[in-house]
């Protein structure tokens, strides 16, 4: 198995160390915002609406304040003003809040009053007796809602309707075509560590112990609500207990801030397991029609993905489930639609691999379908599909290794010798066996990033920025790259993040922080080096005076001759005889807009999957996982095969196991706890593997990264819903793939709607 | 009937005053004794994130009402590294990477623990799959999990067996 | 959670004293109960703490053959009780398919058999439920109801009762031992549990202040230890709820069923065991034929209460396999995935 391992000289960079929280994070010493007690704080606890639609006609506040240990209840009536109206949108990317307002209801779940009391069991109680009464209105929470309109923009800013070439040219010249609708359920984040905050005021310094993937932006955006001074807010996120996008702002954080302010002490407000199937987002259904077709040998004439998508009544964001279909295979027609409808929900937002996941199922579900129309073998249809350059505007792939991801992974996985027809395989207990592919990618994002590097006169280095960790290694990888730049070993220099005090180091969000972050720490590093550098040579006491010709490079602690590393100077001594103290260096990262607007920048990846399938019970179990994954350089190897593994994980549930179950005659999440909203545990994931395939990107950024966190889904739902087809003959389209359907089509097997 | 309860936690007999007869084990941990290491994930029983040692066993602390344990020994995730020397549970979850956010992670540790002292599972991963399935981990460090429990497993018999024949 | 009194008595007397106060309630382990306080859907006026009593913790082996367990004896430790074990293996397969090994730990024999329903609608306070709130209406017909009954429902009430546990236990005629205020008496867990007719706030023959102290195993039962089996349909490969389970016992001597026993789970508001079925058994061959006859006549009297007419098919092809397994013989160790599909099939499927 070939991988990146980049082990060049004096490089930290490509090392699988071990992660540098791991020790606070096995003894319970990771301080996470929930586990912060400020003297005198006092505990909040939410409120939300049980209807989905409508107005609150009455509380019995004084039931609540009479429960021993109330101190207040916070309703719209007397929550504390703001300078911004929560509904107002002037901050970029900002989401209309729920933040007692008035006494308007619009989706299940959200806030409507804030019981704050000494002690938590008071709070919970206190809201409990709340008892709110209310006026409810007809809701709608179903794909099927009348009114249908076409978005003019999906995800932040894709086109809602893109057309290349001449799509119904191209399905009536098909020899092959399929036409073909699959759904996706609402799913919710379910990061393990729910929404909180910790919230202090003193005078108009706010300081606050609360995750976020974004700092800079929630700092930015709470300054604008409260009217206050960005820099007298202080966020402290050293742990984020995982995000997946839902840990931008949200409203029930605004509520401890606001519940703190009112009652003048330090507030904690933790949502409660319930309350994060509402207020906090969450990944939009869509019902995707998929319109393909093929010649006789399999090359494909044309692509219409269409997507039905929902958001709430209130907001905008537009699940972009299409977009995956303009880059990933070469037809010469590709259109994209989008419709959507509005329903009396909470907004839905970002959701690991927003889009690319939902799209993605279906992409590779119609596919296989069309492949198995063609009677190919679904992996050498891709590969006569092979996309070799975008195909909707003809850009190079700035780097693509898809073609070793595919043969890599299809050699470690054995699919050599799969059957082409359904139901062919059974293991030694008589179960169906199947075998499917998907393929996986994700663009490689660049968003805009901060650092600071300090060289300090004992010769070690300090790199600050306020980047975010939410399992994703940032403690490590940023310290990995600080060193790297600085010329230092990892052990030499500390690393700084999680803070609004420092740098901004952007969003941890589109798999893009490590490239984006990792760049200004890059540039922060070798402007230190820079003016170190120019210290020692034109200095004739330094035995680098007058190198400049052959240059100079960073070693361990040493500048040294580029053309004999044996001949240089320690950092402390260069810094010692010029008789400065520290160097301090500044960088920023962002995308190449040039580089952007030439090339098309996709991580990819070919996931290989292994289904059980009991013939008579319709119970699936995904029994192995291969996927190989090229997303240019790797930083540390241990971490993004855990990003992967995750990733595939995800890919699981959303092939065979999560979805939100609304009662449509309320609005209501009837399954809004662990126990019914399933993620897989750790039986249902037997056997997984992740291939790290070289690919060298000379474009994307001057890391040469790509970004590893969400790619992991694409790609093995896909696989999931192809293997499980390829071991039963039932092809479901409707996904969760679960028993009954299953047991349905058992009966009379073919398709299943 | 007075609402104190004495715990030995993390080897230390402590006694507490009970204020309100429902308060958890778990928010007594997290609320009251400054114990936060041990996680609220759900807190009804359905994730795993609380587990703790009681008397010996691994349980969800949010499903235990604090005085409904006077007397009872309670080992969190503080008390597993003893001088400074991590646990060998604690070391192969480093070495395996079995964690991701970390939020999971002392509900594993913990629970990890308690299938090894329960003994049913073994070196046998679809044991220890099953044995750690009562532990979610949303980021799915799934993998990693299970060769830390069996690597911890091996390490232990043999720790125990040397001081067997010590 | 509500405020409530904190009784903590010392003897089974002094609790069945203590819990004569309406809207007292038991509180053994505290899994079921502690988490539907949580959510508002249980309010007890007072907790009677069943942890400070002595005794009902034993199992005891019976002069007779049978089998006494004691109603705070940990599910974990019945499981693995080696004794235990070899006597009614699919009772430990039923055991440890159930929930996780955290919550197996504390919860008990009894708290097991006395679990509520996990109907979304019961839980919900802003739904109408005639279980929890008598009167208020049945918001789960008509509503998200794929999981709910199939059999003995009626229009108040379409919930299941989720205890694997309590499956075999009923195919293997299981006694519960009932301590109350009106003295002792010992009912069949087949007759335990009530079905919701017009009253499904009526969930057992318990009256207020009974006290369940022990679960009796017959000797007879036993006679089934070398074949028998708990089989369980799940949404994800462990921690999970039946969508339908069935536990299966046989007795073959010269090629033909003496005696059998069969229970489904997940598809009533009791664990339901088919005597129909049993009766058929008898005397029949084991093999695919008898067995889907049986399983036919189990799940006679199904009929859907809602989305869920797929169960009826479901819990006949479970229960076809639980028979097969168990014609199999129960193995020498339990599996890895106790109950699961996914566990070895001895001699394999034929399709």
């Amino acid at each position: 198995m070939a991988e990146v391992l980049h082990m060049r000289h004096g490089s930290n960079a490509g090392q699988p160390i071990t992660r540098r929280d791991g020790v606070l994070k096995v003894t319970g010493q990771a301080r996470y915002a929930a586990d912060n007690h400020p003297p005198d704080m006092l505990h909040a606890v939410l409120a939300g609406s049980r209807i989905a639609r409508g107005r609150v006609v009455s509380m019995d506040i004084e039931a609540a304040q009479a429960h021993p240990g109330v101190v207040a209840v916070m309703a719209p009536g007397n929550r504390p003003p703001l300078a911004l109206h929560p509904d107002d949108k002037s901050v970029p990317f900002s989401f209309c809040l729920d933040l007692l307002q008035d006494d308007r209801v619009r989706y299940a779940g959200q806030p409507i009053a804030v019981v704050i009391a000494e002690t938590l069991e008071a709070a919970t109680e206190g809201a409990a007796l709340l008892a709110a009464r209310y006026e409810a209105e007809p809701v709608e929470v179903t794909l099927d809602a009348e009114e249908v309109f076409v978005p003019q923009a999906v995800g932040v800013g894709d086109p809602g309707e893109f057309w290349h070439g001449d799509v119904e040219g191209g399905l009536a010249a098909a020899a092959r075509r399929l036409e073909a609708t699959y759904e996706t359920p609402q799913q919710f984040h379910n990061a393990m560590e729910p929404h909180s905050v910790v919230a202090a005021w003193d005078g108009d310094a706010l300081s606050l112990d609360m995750p976020t993937q974004g700092l800079a932006l929630t700092q930015m955006r709470l300054a604008a609500l409260f009217g206050i001074r960005a820099e007298g807010i202080h966020i402290r996120s050293p742990f984020l207990g995982g995000g997946f996008g839902s840990k931008l702002l949200t409203g029930p954080q605004v509520l401890g801030i606001l519940a703190a302010k009112l009652v003048g002490r330090p507030v904690k407000l933790v949502l409660r397991r319930d309350q994060m199937y509402g207020p906090v987002t969450h990944r939009a259904p869509t019902r995707q029609r998929l319109r393909i077709g093929a010649t006789e040998d399999g090359a494909l004439t044309a692509i219409h993905h269409h997507v039905r998508t929902a958001v709430s009544r209130f907001d905008e964001f537009f699940e972009p489930a299409a977009g995956i279909s303009r880059t990933l295979y070469a037809a010469p027609a590709i259109a994209i639609t989008n419709e959507a409808v509005r329903l009396d929900t909470g907004t839905p937002g970002f959701m690991r691999a927003p889009g690319l996941a939902s799209g993605s199922i279906a992409l590779e579900s119609a596919i296989d379908e069309l492949a198995q129309a063609c009677a190919m073998d679904p992996l050498e249809f891709r590969l006569r599909n092979y996309a070799e350059v975008e195909p909707v505007s003809g850009r190079s792939f700035s780097s693509k290794a898809l073609r070793e991801c595919y043969a890599e992974g299809a050699a470690r996985f054995g699919w050599a010798g799969r059957p082409l027809e359904s139901r062919q395989m059974r293991d030694e207990n008589g179960l169906l066996v199947g075998w499917g592919v998907g393929t996986a990618t994700f663009p490689a994002h660049m968003f805009q990033a901060a650092a600071r590097a300090v060289l300090r006169r004992d010769g070690t280095g300090l790199v600050e920025t306020g980047a975010h960790d939410m399992g994703q290694g940032a403690w490590t990888v940023f310290a990995q790259i600080a060193a790297d730049s600085l010329g230092l070993d990892v052990e030499q220099v500390e690393f700084r993040a999680g803070s609004s005090d420092l740098p901004d180091a952007g969003i941890a969000g589109g798999s893009g922080h490590t490239a984006t972050a990792g760049s200004a720490i890059q540039a922060a590093g070798e402007q230190v080096i820079a003016r170190l550098t120019e210290l020692a040579l034109t200095d004739p006491r330094s035995p680098l005076f007058g190198a400049g010709n052959v240059g100079v490079v960073p070693r361990k602690g040493r500048l040294v001759r580029w053309d004999d590393e044996n001949r240089g100077e320690s950092f402390a001594d260069i810094l010692a005889r010029a008789g400065v103290a520290e160097i301090e260096g500044h960088g920023s990262g962002a995308a190449d807009t040039a580089m952007a607007e030439r090339y098309a920048m996709q991580a990819h990846g070919a996931v290989f999957a292994e289904v059980k399938v009991d013939p008579d019970l319709g119970q699936i179990r995904a029994t192995r996982l291969v996927g190989a994954f090229a997303a240019g350089r790797i930083i540390n190897p241990r971490l993004v095969r855990s990003q992967y593994y995750g990733g595939m994980i995800w890919g699981v549930s959303f092939a065979l196991h999560e979805r939100a179950v609304l009662d449509p005659r309320t609005g209501r999440v009837m399954n809004a706890d662990l126990g019914e909203y399933h993620v897989p545990v750790n039986a249902d994931v037997p056997s997984l593997e992740a291939i790290l395939v070289e690919e060298d990107d000379p474009h994307v950024n001057a890391l040469g990264i790509k970004g590893v966190g969400e790619i992991g889904i694409t790609g093995t739902a896909g696989a999931i819903a192809n293997a499980v087809w390829h071991a039963t003959g039932i092809r479901v389209r409707h996904f969760p793939i679960g028993i009954e359907r299953m047991l349905r089509e058992a009966r009379a097997p073919g398709t299943a709607g | 009937m007075s609402l104190s309860v004495t715990l030995t936690i993390n080897r230390v007999p402590r006694t507490v005053e009970l204020d309100d007869p429902r308060v958890t084990l778990l928010d007594l941990l997290r609320e009251r004794l400054d114990l936060t290491g041990t996680k609220k994930g759900c807190d009804r029983g359905q994730c795993g994130a609380c587990t703790v040692l009681l008397n010996g066993r691994r349980v969800n602390a949010c499903l235990a009402l604090a005085i409904s344990h006077d007397g009872a020994e309670i080992l969190t995730i503080e008390g597993l590294a003893e001088s400074g020397v991590l646990h060998p549970v604690q070391a192969a979850f480093i070495a395996h990477d079995a964690l991701q956010c970390g939020f999971c992670t002392p509900g594993q540790i913990m629970s990890a623990i308690g299938l090894i002292g329960e003994g049913q599972a073994g070196d046998d991963p679809e044991r220890v799959r099953e044995g750690m399935s009562g532990n979610l981990c949303r980021c799915g460090a799934y993998r990693g999990i299970t060769e830390a429990v069996i690597e911890a497993t091996h390490d232990m018999t043999v720790t125990t067996t040397r001081e067997e024949a010590a | 959670m509500n405020r409530f009194d904190y009784v903590r008595p010392h003897t089974v007397a002094e609790a069945i004293a203590a819990a004569a106060m309406p809207g007292s309630a038991y509180l053994a382990a505290g899994t079921n109960l502690l988490d539907l306080m949580k959510i508002g859907a249980a309010r007890p006026a007072r907790l009677v703490d069943l942890n400070y009593l002595s005794g009902l913790d034993a199992i005891e082996q019976l002069p007779d053959g049978g089998v006494r367990i004691g109603a705070r004896v940990r599910n974990a430790d019945l499981a693995h009780d080696a004794a235990f074990r070899r006597q009614f293996p699919a009772v430990c397969e039923a055991l440890l398919s159930g929930a996780s090994a955290q919550l197996r730990n504390v919860a008990t024999v009894g708290g097991n058999l006395l679990q509520r329903t996990r109907c979304a609608y019961f839980q919900d306070t802003a739904s109408a439920c005639n279980r929890r709130a008598p009167g208020s209406g049945c918001d789960a017909r008509g509503g998200e109801n794929r999981l709910h009954a199939v059999l003995g429902w009626s229009e108040g009430c379409i919930a299941t009762h989720p205890s694997d546990f309590c499956v075999p236990l009923v195919a293997l005629g299981a006694v519960v031992e009932i301590e109350g205020p009106a003295g002792a008496r010992a009912i069949p867990l087949q007759d335990f549990h009530l079905l919701p007719g017009e009253t499904p706030e009526r969930e057992s023959v318990l009256t207020p202040g009974e006290l369940v102290v022990a679960v009796r195993l017959p000797p007879e039962a036993a006679g089934f230890a070398a074949q028998s089996r708990y089989v369980k349909l799940r949404e994800r490969t462990s921690y999970a709820f039946a969508v339908v389970s069935a536990a299966a016992g046989l007795r073959i001597e010269n090629g033909r069923i003496t005696e059998a026993r069969l229970a489904l789970g997940g598809v009533a508001a009791k664990p339901w065991r088919a005597e129909a079925a049993e009766a058929a058994l008898a005397g029949a061959a084991p093999g695919a034929a008898a067995f889907r006859h049986a399983a036919e006549l189990a799940l006679a009297g199904a009929r859907p209460s809602g989305d869920n007419a797929f169960k009826i098919e479901l819990a006949q092809r479970i229960a076809i396999r639980a028979l097969t397994l168990a014609a199999a013989g129960t193995p020498d160790r339990l599996p890895a995935l106790p109950a699961s599909p996914f566990a070895p099939i001895p001699g394999g499927l034929h399709g």
